[in-house]
């Protein structure tokens, strides 16, 4: 959690609980192809590290900190928006 | 997202951590937190505003819109041991309605305690009976349960 953010999120390519396949950020080479993992219902959660603001400060959350916990996860389109 | 931060109380009872993302830098978080939601939200945005400016967070978790650069409206509701329990994904215009996921979290959490031996049926609510299913409830949910005990 102190550690300071650095670099864009990224997904650790394992599951939550599980053991990051890589430790090394993967570049993301291919964009014409749409590498979506397909996440489903009833399986694990894409583990991610990324950076964060919260309360006032600059931090990393990782997604597999939280495990113990349930969570609540919401993506939308941007700040400043108004929905 | 004020509405999730406004009911975050509820959510923390009910052991739920948020998380929110957006293609947006941590910085800009900050400005929006500090310029408009801190002003609509008590004491600011309690949880962790994730920022994913690559996306490759969104693309993992299905919600990344290739021509729009931005991350639809997905929401995730994530169990105790990391398996997804509810997903839904919403096109920009249309906001959430936060109570709907808190209802379902409660419909899982009373799922999760009964060890898979109850569920909730549809329209459930705290305070409501469960099924218990098994081959005594086959044909017989009528007897416990009928639409109109929906709220």
């Amino acid at each position: 959690m102190a550690e300071p953010p650095a670099g864009c999120g990224r997904v650790t390519g394992s599951v939550v609980g599980g053991t990051p396949a890589d430790e090394t950020p993967i570049p993301d080479e291919t964009p014409k192809e749409e590498k979506a993992m397909a996440v489903r219902v009833g399986q694990k959660a894409p583990d991610f590290e990324a950076p964060a603001y919260h309360k006032g400060t600059f931090t990393n959350v990782k997604l597999s900190d939280h495990l113990g916990k349930w969570i609540l996860l919401c993506f939308y389109p941007g700040d400043f928006t108004f929905v | 997202m004020s509405a999730v931060a406004d009911n975050y109380a509820k959510l923390q009872e009910l052991g739920v951590e948020v998380l929110s993302v957006s293609v947006d830098s941590h910085f800009v978080h900050k400005m929006w937190n500090d310029h408009e939601l801190s002003k609509m939200v008590e004491g600011g945005v309690p949880f962790p505003m994730i920022s994913d400016q690559a996306g490759n967070v969104g693309r993992a978790y299905g919600v990344w819109d290739e021509g729009q650069g931005i991350e639809l409206r997905g929401r995730f509701i994530i169990d105790p041991d990391g398996s997804i329990q509810a997903m839904e994904v919403m096109t920009p215009p249309v906001g959430r309605k936060l109570a709907e996921s808190v209802r379902q979290i409660q419909a899982f959490q009373v799922v999760r305690e009964s060890q898979g031996k109850e569920a909730t049926p549809a329209g459930w609510e705290p305070g409501l009976p469960t099924l218990k299913p098994g081959p005594e409830l086959v044909g017989n949910v009528w007897k416990v349960w009928k639409p109109s005990m929906e709220k």
